[in-house]
């Protein structure tokens, strides 16, 4: 309701400035803009705010029969959160994650893609249609057939190590290999969507550059490098950005794989994983919405990394 | 699923009538009387395989009780603590329910539950001493009756009776060290391939049964501080690591373990630790060769345990009524007509869980079966967890904790000292609360 309040004050502040000379246009566009803002207002900005508050405080399941029992704790929640070790152990999995992962994720769409272009590929609908598949498959019922996979007795993984001679992986009991394993999972689930991203941004690519680099003389990889990757700039700014926030809210991969756990040793345990398991599982609703605005945190500043990083080498191009 | 019911079609009949007079009539108000054909509509939220089964209880209780209709919904085990707690927020619990053995005292530190004291001091057909005493005192909280038990587990030996022969065993091992001596011949003959014993590292519930078997009470000073340094924790915890330092046992997940009983059949492992409901699944998926070739016995003492028996931790469902419900009186005669022993016997032929009623442990079924009498053997000798809402999240350190230890990482002593602190810190909320309390009404000495 204030959010609604805050919209209209808005408006008429805005409303007092279109008196002194604000266009009509702009009067009529913030009419039209109120209902998408006071849905924002209220569905999103309030409850955020209502979390950052509750993270103040030590709401958990004494408070939720009586709030007598809630304590207003200041930063304690945060920093008990930044002398846990368990958090720190979460943060570095879910780094470890996005930064492998990610990456790797985005190489497989563009290099899919890049094939799925290519003048040479045949069934281009079969495959776009294989690729994309496992997207829209639910995760629990692909968990179920990876888990299989990765059987150490009697997986099919380890059976294809052992033909190429090489000693069989635990991988979701070994806390060294469980994280790519996950990263492997999560990599084939979902590179399918960004593939249908990167082959949209090529189709977008003029023939006439590639006419005039043939032209010039120039083979397979000088086209790839000075026309395809530079036109595809944008699109891979915006797979990039979204991927990485996508890939650190990791939760339902290791919580279907390792049954909510986030094991073994908790080498699987993703922040999101934790807030979870806190917030759900125990009921730590205080402590639990401290560790989602830490890893908000974590994320607007990665994104901005991501986007100045994009604006120096835009600089330099 | 909605469950099968033979009265569906007569249910549509009253129904039908009830519409005709909501036309003269304020509709809601009506409809609300009418719902269960103008009888008492009691609501049970059962979990897992008991939601499906105690329907086939139902319709007898049903003609003892024409006043009464109850509607029965099935919950699957892992969703239901969060159902439950958010039926509480939202105003919507059922009248009874069956509760995890564990859930009880936050139910109860809610206030969500009602307290059953007067009902049975009243009640001729149930008596408190008829329970196993330790099962009966995990729903008594403060002091205050607010869960009848209606089944029971705890956890104790399963073992390979031919493995354990040709090892040289005592049959069953009694003491803790008869038990460690028997492991290690079985390991030897085993071989690389093989292990004495499988205990699933991420479940906390086999190092909680050997604390509570040497006797550690888990937390000290009423549920305030954990009691991991003491040295009865100390001992099992040094036991249980241990055996996987030792090679006894594998260092293995239970989600990674595959098939549990074919592995136990081919001799992988032959021991293992686990509750009643193995039992039924033991006898079903073992190959019919090894079918007398397993048996069960209590958990072996400490060596200097009292009268030589060790202490189980006794675990299973309760039956509890809402202090919501409006339906009191009927609720508890639904209680009291599952908690009768003929139910019960009829529960167990038909979903394996043990009785809570000792009376109901005479049924044939029950006496001549060698296996059930050493899970009643252990539940004489069983106590309760520590009644405190924020146990589970303790024990989950607890394993966690160990994890590290059984890897190396970590010496024990120190993962001890931690997890002290760990539990020091889940309980500090618990703490204040007691002692505002306790400043409340300093005159009383109240419970």
């Amino acid at each position: 309701m204030s959010g609604d309040r805050a919209a209209a004050a808005a408006a008429g502040a805005r409303g007092a400035a279109a008196r002194r000379g604000v266009p009509a246009e702009a009067r009529a566009a913030l009419w039209l803009l109120a209902p998408g803002l006071a849905v924002i207002g209220v569905f999103f900005l309030l409850p955020a705010a209502a979390a950052l508050l509750l993270s103040l405080t030590d709401f958990d399941i004494y408070a939720l029969a009586d709030l007598g029992n809630l304590r207003f704790v200041g930063l304690g929640n945060y920093r008990r959160l930044l002398a846990d070790p368990i958090f720190w152990t979460a943060l570095r999995n879910t780094f470890y994650f996005a930064f492998v992962g990610g990456p790797l994720s985005v190489l497989v769409s563009l290099v899919a893609a890049l094939l799925l272009d290519s003048r040479l590929a045949r069934w281009r609908g079969l495959f776009r249609t294989v690729f994309f598949a496992p997207v829209v498959t639910t995760l629990v019922a692909v968990a179920v057939v990876w888990r299989y996979l990765y059987h150490p007795r009697f997986g099919l993984l380890n059976r294809f190590l052992g033909w190429v001679g090489l000693p069989a992986i635990d991988w979701l009991g070994d806390p060294r290999w469980a994280m790519p394993a996950i990263i492997l999972l999560a990599v084939w689930k979902n590179f399918g969507y960004n593939m249908i991203v990167f082959l949209a941004g090529l189709q977008n690519v003029p023939a006439t550059l590639y006419e005039a680099a043939r032209i010039d003389g120039a083979g397979w990889w000088r086209q790839l490098r000075h026309i395809t990757l530079p036109m595809l700039a944008p699109t891979f700014l915006f797979v990039a950005v979204i991927t990485m926030i996508g890939y650190f809210q990791l939760f339902t991969e290791p919580y279907v794989m390792t049954r909510g756990e986030g094991g073994p040793v908790n080498s699987t345990l993703s922040v999101v994983l934790l807030m979870y398991k806190q917030g759900f599982r125990f009921w730590n609703m205080g402590y639990g919405a401290a560790v989602a605005f830490v890893l908000f945190v974590v994320i607007v500043c990665v994104t901005a990394l991501q986007l100045l990083l994009r604006r120096r080498g835009g600089e330099r191009a | 699923m909605r469950p099968r019911r033979p009265s569906l079609g007569s249910r549509r009949a009253v129904q039908r009538r009830c519409a005709a007079v909501a036309v003269l009539a304020a509709l809601g108000a009506t409809q609300a009387g009418c719902g269960g054909g103008g009888r008492e509509r009691l609501e049970l939220w059962a979990l897992g395989r008991e939601g499906e089964v105690v329907q086939q209880l139902l319709p007898e209780f049903e003609r003892r009780h024409p006043e009464l209709r109850v509607e029965v919904q099935q919950i699957p085990f892992v969703m239901a603590h969060e159902k439950l707690l958010t039926a509480f927020v939202g105003r919507s619990t059922p009248d009874v329910a069956q509760l995890g053995s564990t859930w009880i005292p936050e139910l109860a530190a809610i206030g969500a539950l009602a307290a059953l004291d007067g009902r049975v001091a009243e009640s001729r057909a149930l008596s408190p001493g008829d329970f196993f005493p330790g099962s009966w005192d995990g729903g008594v909280i403060e002091g205050q009756v607010y869960a009848i038990p209606w089944y029971v587990d705890t956890r104790l030996l399963f073992y390979r009776t031919d493995l354990l022969a040709a090892a040289g065993c005592e049959l069953p091992p009694r003491t803790w060290s008869s038990w460690r001596r028997c492991m290690e011949r079985l390991k030897a003959r085993a071989g690389p391939d093989g292990f004495a014993i499988l205990l699933p590292t991420n479940e906390w519930p086999p190092p909680v049964a050997l604390l509570v078997d040497a006797g550690s009470p888990l937390l000290r000073d009423g549920g305030r501080y954990g009691a991991f340094r003491d040295p009865r924790s100390r001992r099992a915890m040094s036991f249980y690591v241990d055996l996987f330092r030792a090679g006894l046992a594998p260092v293995v997940v239970d989600y990674r373990v595959g098939n549990l009983y074919q592995l136990f059949a081919q001799g992988w492992f032959a021991m293992y630790i686990s509750g009643p409901w193995d039992m039924g699944e033991f006898r079903r998926r073992l190959p019919p060769a090894l079918a007398g070739s397993w048996a069960t016995a209590p958990l072996p003492a400490p060596d200097d345990a009292a009268g030589g028996v060790g202490t189980g931790l006794v675990g299973g469902s309760s039956l509890v009524i809402f202090r919501a419900s409006r339906h009191q009186r009927a609720a508890w005669e639904l209680v009291e007509y599952l908690s009768q022993p003929a139910q019960q016997a009829r529960f167990y032929a038909l979903v394996g869980d043990l009785p809570a009623r000792r009376a109901a442990w005479q049924d044939p079924a029950l006496a001549g079966d060698r296996r059930a009498r050493a899970f009643q053997e252990q539940l004489q000798h069983a106590v309760a967890a520590p009644k405190v809402p924020e146990l589970e999240q303790i024990v989950t350190r607890l394993w966690e904790r160990s994890e590290g230890v059984i890897e190396g990482r970590q010496g024990l002593d120190q993962a001890l000292v931690d997890l002290d602190r760990d539990a020091d810190r889940i309980l500090e909320k618990r703490r204040w609360l007691l002692a505002r309390q306790a400043a409340r009404r300093p005159a009383r000495g109240g419970p």
